[in-house]
C-alpha cells in the first residue's frame, strides 16, 4: 500500500504534508503534479516533513504527495563508470539527450520533474558467468560473473546482500542488459531472479566481513602528501582551506594521479565549471598507472552550488554507496568530496526550516554524529563472498571554513574523524606556493603504518630521511620568528645553512606545479631521490660549516648548481633519475673544496 | 509555471511585519508566486510568496510595507512566478530593478517571458571557459587573466575606484582575433545616483549605449527590489547568450547591497541567523546568481560576469566577500594602500586570483612564456613585499645586496607594471615585455620559475645578444 497525502505547507526546500500515516522515516516520496523527488525527514502524527530535491517553486497546498515504499536508493551495476550524476543519481548526460529528444528548447538546463533511469536499460553488456553449476550453494557477495565495464575495470557481478541458496540456473556467456535475468537462485524453495543491477539504500552502509588496518599508502604523486603526510588506502583525510588556497586543484590532483582503481568525485555545492573541467579533461588524460583514459575509472556526482540544496545533503551518501559497491568487488576506491562544508550547510538549512534547536553557529547538534557516520564508511575491508577479496574506500573531504577560520564547527568536528589533515594556508597561496599545504600544522596518522611499504618498495632509509627533512622545516619555522625580530646576520652559521636548505626544500621539493607535465606527478622513487639529494647535500654542508666555513661561502661554491637542484623537480622526468645522481655528485664535489 | 487558477484576490491581512504581509484565508496559492498589492489609495506594489501553508501566505512586498493598512488593502495572487519578457531590442535601453522601462522611450514589443529565477545549467553540457579576454590592464591580463564565461568579482572598499576599473574593462575587453564586441548588461543594485550617472555617462560617451542594457535600483529605492534586480538582468543575459548567440559581459554592482537586503528579509522572517546575522542559505542564494555565467556546448554565446562588492571595513573575511570568493572563479582585490600611493588600478595582485587563467594563456592564446612570467612575477613581488616589512623593522641597510634588489623590484613592479592610465589599453605582449624589463633588474639565477630556454628567448640581456 502506497501512502498518499496532501501538501499542507511549503517553505523553500521543506514541504509538510498531512494524511501521511504509515509513511516510513527516510522513505522516498513523489511531490506535486510534477512528481518531484523528496525524502521524509520527520514524522509527527499523520504529518510528514519532506525535504524536496528539486526547486519547490509553483507547489501548492493540496497538491498530492505519494510514498514510494522504499528509502532513497541508488542503482548499482555496470554503466556507472564514466558517468555524471546529480545528487540523487539522475544521469545528467542522459537528461540532455532526453530533453533534446522531446524537443525541449531548454535542454541546457536541469529542469524539474525529469525521470530518467540512472543506468541504461538498453545497453547490452557481455557477461561471462563464473564456473557455477546448477545446485551449487551460493551466498551474498559471491562473484557470479564478470563484465568488462571499461577498458580499466572488470566489473564483478555480485550476488546482492541477503541472498543465500542454490543455483537453479545461470545465464550462458553472452550479451545482456542490466534488467535481463542472469541467474536464478533457489532460496528456501523460492526461486529468485538475479540481475546485473541491484539497488541499495544510500543511508545504510553496505555490509562487509571484516575491517582491516590500512597499511598500504595511497600514492598520489604529490610530494608533500606522499612523503610528508601520507594517505593510506582505506584511510580518511580532510583538506581545509580558505578560498583560493587550492582545495579543488589538490582534489583534482588526487583524482587524477592516485593509485586507486576507482575514483568517485563528488562536487558538492561547488562550481559548475569544475565538474566540466573533470568531465572534459579526464577522458583525454591518461591514468598514470595503466595508460588508459582516466574517465574509465571515474564516477562524477555533481550538485553544483546553484542546484537544489536538499540534493546536496544526499549527494555524499549516493557517492559513498557507489564507492562501497566497487570496494566489495575488491577494488581500492578513492572518494573525494568537494566540499563537505556545503553538505553541512545543507544540513543546517534543512534543520533551520524544521525549526530544530540550533547548536554552534546554527548547525544542528547532530552535525558531529553525521560526520562520524560518513567517515566511518571508509576502510580497508575483506568483502563477503568468494573468491576472497580485499577492497578499500578512502575518503577525502575538502572543508571550506568561513573566513579561513579553522576553529569553526565543521573543521573542528571533521578533525576528530579524519586521520590525515592537509591544512591549506592562505599566506602560502598568496605567495603562489602550491600546493599550499602548511607543513607545520598538517599531520598524518598513517606515517608509521605506511613506512614498511616505503622501506620495502623504495628505500630502507625512507623514514630517517623523512624525519630529517621535517626536522629542518620545523627548525626553520622557529628561526624565521627570530629573523623577523633581529635579522639574518645575527644567526649562527649552522642556522643560516638551515635557512638556505629550507628554501631549497620549499622551492625544489614542496612546491609542485600541477599543470607542468613533468612536475605534476612524481613517482615514489623520484620523491625519495629528490629528498635524498637535498638531505645529502645538507649533511655534507653541515660538516663543512662545523669545520668553520661560513654558510654564505657554501652557497657561493654551489653557484648555479643551486638553480639546477631547485629546478630538478620539473627538469628530471620520472624515468631519468640518473640525472639526479649526477647532479648530486656535482653538488657534493663543488662544496668539497671548502 | 502554469496559471491554472488565474488571478485570485484576498483582503484579509492578519499581520504586517517589516517587508512582510501575512495574508489569511487564501486558497490554491503556490510557493514563489507573484503578488500585486493594491493600497486603499489605489496605488499598487508587487511582492512574492515566501511561505505558504494551508490558508496563510507570507508575502514579501518589494517596495516595502510603508502605508499599507490591514483594512482596505487588496492582495492579488497572479498565478505565476516573476517573469521577464525578453527581446533583443532591450539593448540600448534602461529599466528599473524589476525590469520595467524607465527611459521614457518607446515600448518594446514583448518577446517570450522567462522565469527570472532561471534553472541551473546542466554541468554535463557546460563548455570549459578558455578564450582569453584582453582587458588591456596588465595586472589582470598578465597575472589574473579573465576568460570568456568566467565569473570574476572585484573586491573593493568604499571610495576605491572599482567603478572606473569596471568601466575600463567593459570598454577595452576584446577577444583576440575576433572583432566581435561584448554586449554589456549592467545591473545597478542599490547604488548612489552619482554612480549611476557615472556609468550612464560613460556608456553614452563611448557610443556604447546601444549595446548596453541597464537595470537600475538606486540607493533610495526599496531594498527588497535588490533581490530581484540581478536575476532580471541575468535572465536577459541568458536569453541573449544562449538563444541569440551573443557574448555578454554582466556587471553587477554592488553585491554588498544585495546581501544586506537578503539579511533584512531573513530577520523579518525570524530565521535562525548564520554568521553576522546573514542567513545560513546566503551561500546557495549567492550561487544562484553567480553560477549563471559560463559557456555551453552547441551554443554560440557566453556570459562573463564581473560582480563588484565593497568589503565592509576592507575585511576580506567578512561573510559577503568570503562566500563570494568560494563561489566565483577567483577575485580581483583592490588595495587602499596602493590607491593611497597613487597607483591606478590599485590591484593587490597577491590577494587576487583567476582560477581559469591557466586555460586561457600560453602558446596560440597569449604567448608561450606567459605562465612562467606570471609565476615569476608573483614569486619575486611577494619576496619583495616580505622584505619590505622586514626592512621596516631591521632597516634596509641590514639586508644583503640580493635582497635589496628584490626590494627595488617590488617598487618598480608597482610603478611600471601595475600603474597605468584609465584610457591606456596595453596588449598582452606589451604587458609581458614590461615584466621582462623588470626581471632584468634581478640576478638571472634568481629567476627560478622560468625555464632556461625561455630566459634565452625573452630576457632583454639575451635578446640584445641576438
Amino acid at each position: 500500500m502506497r501512502v498518499r497525502g496532501r501538501i499542507k505547507r511549503i517553505s523553500g526546500p521543506l514541504v509538510i504534508a498531512d494524511n501521511m500515516a504509515g509513511i516510513q522515516m527516510y522513505e522516498m516520496v513523489r511531490v506535486g503534479e510534477e512528481r518531484l523527488i523528496g525524502e521524509v525527514t520527520r514524522i509527527k502524527g499523520d504529518m510528514a516533513y519532506l525535504q524536496v530535491y528539486e526547486s519547490t517553486t509553483g507547489l501548492k497546498p493540496g497538491d498530492p504527495v505519494e510514498g514510494t515504499g522504499s528509502p532513497l536508493s541508488v542503482e548499482l551495476g555496470p554503466g556507472l563508470l564514466g558517468n555524471i550524476y546529480d545528487g540523487v543519481q539522475r544521469p545528467l548526460s542522459s537528461i540532455i539527450d532526453y530533453l533534446n529528444k522531446i524537443g525541449s528548447r531548454r535542454s541546457i538546463f536541469v529542469e524539474r520533474g525529469i525521470d530518467v533511469s540512472p543506468l541504461s536499460r538498453d545497453k547490452k553488456w557481455y557477461f561471462t558467468p563464473s564456473a557455477l553449476n546448477t545446485g551449487d550453494s551460493v551466498s551474498s557477495g559471491d562473484v557470479i560473473g564478470i563484465v568488462q565495464e571499461t577498458g580499466l575495470i572488470m566489473h564483478r557481478v555480485l550476488l546482492p546482500p541477503g541472498i543465500q541458496g542454490k543455483v537453479s540456473w545461470i545465464a550462458p556467456e553472452g550479451s545482456y542488459s542490466i534488467v535481463d535475468p542472469i541467474a536464478e537462485i533457489k532460496v528456501n524453495g523460492e526461486v529468485k531472479e538475479v540481475y546485473m543491477m541491484q539497488r541499495w539504500p544510500v543511508r545504510t552502509p553496505r555490509p562487509y566481513r571484516l575491517k582491516l588496518e590500512p597499511s598500504e599508502p595511497l600514492i598520489t604523486g604529490i610530494r608533500i602528501i606522499d612523503t610528508l603526510f601520507p594517505m593510506a588506502k582505506g584511510g580518511t583525510g580532510m583538506i581545509p582551506g580558505g578560498f583560493g588556497t587550492g582545495k579543488t586543484v589538490t582534489l583534482h590532483g588526487l583524482a587524477q594521479w592516485s593509485s586507486a582503481n576507482v575514483i568517485i568525485y563528488i562536487g558538492c555545492g561547488e562550481r559548475g565549471n569544475e565538474m566540466t573541467e573533470v568531465l572534459e579533461r579526464f577522458p583525454t588524460y591518461k591514468d598514470p598507472w595503466s595508460g588508459k583514459p582516466l574517465m574509465e575509472r571515474t564516477v562524477l556526482i555533481a550538485n553544483t552550488s546553484n542546484m537544489p540544496v536538499a540534493a546536496r545533503e544526499a549527494s555524499i551518501y549516493v557517492g559513498v554507496t557507489i564507492a562501497e559497491y566497487y570496494r566489495d568487488m575488491g577494488y581500492d576506491v578513492l572518494l573525494v568530496a568537494d566540499s563537505t562544508s556545503r553538505w553541512a550547510e545543507a544540513l543546517r538549512e534543512i534543520a533551520g526550516r524544521l525549526e530544530e534547536m540550533p547548536a554552534e553557529e546554527g548547525y544542528p547538534s547532530y552535525l558531529a554524529s553525521r560526520l562520524a557516520e560518513f567517515y566511518e564508511r571508509a576502510g580497508r575491508v575483506k568483502a563477503y563472498g568468494s573468491p576472497e577479496r580485499v577492497g578499500s574506500v578512502t575518503l577525502v573531504g575538502a572543508v571550506s571554513p568561513p573566513g579561513g577560520d579553522f576553529t569553526e564547527p565543521v573543521t573542528t568536528h571533521t578533525r576528530r574523524f579524519a586521520r590525515v589533515f592537509w591544512a591549506l594556508d592562505t599566506s602560502l597561496a598568496y605567495r603562489r606556493h602550491y600546493p599550499a599545504i602548511n607543513w607545520i600544522s598538517s599531520y598524518s596518522a598513517y606515517i608509521d603504518t605506511v613506512s614498511d611499504w616505503w622501506s620495502k618498495n623504495v628505500d630502507p632509509e625512507w623514514k630517517a630521511y623523512r624525519e630529517e627533512i621535517m626536522g629542518i622545516l620545523v627548525r626553520e619555522n622557529e628561526l624565521q620568528e627570530i629573523v623577523r625580530l633581529i635579522g639574518v646576520e645575527s644567526l649562527d652559521e649552522k642556522d643560516k645553512l638551515i635557512l638556505d636548505v629550507a628554501r631549497m626544500i620549499k622551492d625544489g621539493f614542496l612546491k609542485q606545479n600541477a599543470f607542468d607535465p613533468v612536475d605534476a606527478f612524481s613517482t615514489p622513487k623520484k620523491q625519495f631521490e629528490l629528498m635524498k639529494l637535498i638531505i645529502d647535500y645538507y649533511r655534507d654542508a653541515t660538516k663543512k660549516v662545523e669545520g668553520g666555513t661560513p654558510a654564505s661561502r657554501i652557497k657561493e661554491l654551489l653557484g648555479r648548481l643551486y638553480v639546477d637542484i631547485v629546478k630538478a623537480r620539473f627538469s628530471v622526468p620520472n624515468e631519468k633519475l640518473e640525472m639526479i645522481y649526477k647532479l648530486k655528485k656535482e653538488a657534493l664535489k663543488a662544496i668539497s673544496s671548502a | 509555471m502554469s496559471s491554472l487558477y488565474g488571478i485570485r484576490e484576498y483582503s484579509r491581512i492578519a499581520e504586517i511585519r517589516g517587508p512582510l504581509l501575512i495574508v489569511e484565508g487564501v486558497r490554491k496559492v503556490s510557493y514563489d508566486e507573484i503578488v500585486e498589492v493594491e493600497l486603499s489609495d489605489g496605488s499598487r506594489r508587487r511582492g512574492r510568496v515566501l511561505d505558504i501553508s494551508n490558508n496563510i501566505a507570507v508575502v514579501q512586498v518589494f517596495e516595502g510595507t510603508t502605508g499599507i493598512t490591514t483594512t482596505g488593502t487588496k492582495v492579488r495572487f497572479l498565478g505565476r512566478a516573476l517573469e521577464l519578457p525578453v527581446s533583443e531590442d532591450m539593448l540600448g535601453r534602461i529599466f528599473n530593478g524589476l525590469g520595467e522601462l524607465i527611459d521614457g522611450g518607446p515600448e518594446i514589443v514583448a518577446g517570450e517571458k522567462y522565469d527570472i529565477n532561471g534553472s541551473p545549467i546542466n554541468p554535463a553540457i557546460r563548455a570549459y571557459p578558455e578564450d582569453f579576454i584582453q582587458t588591456g590592464i596588465s595586472a589582470i591580463d598578465g597575472m589574473n587573466t579573465l576568460v570568456r564565461g568566467q565569473k570574476l568579482p572585484i573586491f573593493s572598499g568604499s571610495g576605491l575606484p572599482h567603478n572606473r576599473l569596471a568601466v575600463q574593462i567593459a570598454r577595452q575587453a576584446s577577444v583576440k582575433g575576433q572583432n566581435e564586441e561584448f554586449a554589456v548588461i549592467f545591473a545597478a543594485i542599490g547604488i548612489k545616483y552619482d554612480d549611476y550617472i557615472f556609468f550612464k555617462k560613460f556608456f553614452e560617451e563611448t557610443g556604447a549605449l546601444n549595446r548596453v542594457a541597464m537595470f537600475v535600483n538606486l540607493a533610495d529605492e526599496p531594498a527588497m527590489i535588490r533581490l530581484v534586480t540581478p536575476r532580471v538582468a541575468l535572465t536577459l543575459a541568458e536569453y541573449l547568450a544562449y538563444e541569440v548567440g551573443m557574448h555578454i559581459l554582466v556587471i553587477l554592482t554592488d553585491m554588498t547591497n544585495y546581501a544586506e537586503a537578503l539579511r533584512e528579509i531573513s530577520s523579518a522572517r525570524e530565521e535562525v541567523p548564520g554568521r553576522q546575522g546573514y542567513p545560513g542559505y546566503m551561500y546557495s542564494d549567492l550561487a544562484s546568481i553567480y553560477e549563471r555565467a559560463g559557456r555551453v556546448h552547441g551554443k554560440e554565446g557566453s556570459i562573463t560576469q564581473i560582480p563588484i562588492l565593497t568589503m565592509p571595513n576592507d575585511d576580506i573575511t567578512h561573510p559577503i566577500p568570503d562566500l563570494t570568493g568560494y563561489i566565483t572563479e577567483g577575485q580581483i582585490v583592490l588595495s587602499r594602500d596602493l590607491y593611497n600611493k597613487g597607483i591606478y588600478p590599485p590591484i593587490n595582485v597577491l590577494m587576487s586570483l583567476s582560477r581559469l587563467m591557466k586555460e586561457g594563456i600560453g602558446k596560440g592564446k597569449t604567448r608561450e612564456d606567459h605562465s612562467q612570467v606570471s609565476d615569476q612575477l608573483y614569486a619575486a613581488y611577494s619576496r619583495g613585499v616580505e622584505l619590505r616589512s622586514l626592512a621596516a623593522v631591521i632597516g634596509e641597510e641590514s639586508l644583503n645586496v640580493n635582497d635589496r634588489k628584490f626590494l627595488r623590484f617590488a617598487d618598480l613592479f608597482e610603478k611600471k607594471f601595475l600603474k597605468q592610465g584609465i584610457r591606456e589599453n596595453r596588449d598582452v605582449e606589451t604587458t609581458l615585455d614590461i615584466a621582462w624589463e623588470l626581471f632584468a633588474e634581478l640576478p638571472e639565477e634568481e629567476l627560478t620559475n622560468i625555464k632556461e630556454e625561455t630566459i634565452k628567448r625573452y630576457h632583454p640581456k639575451h635578446r640584445a645578444d641576438i
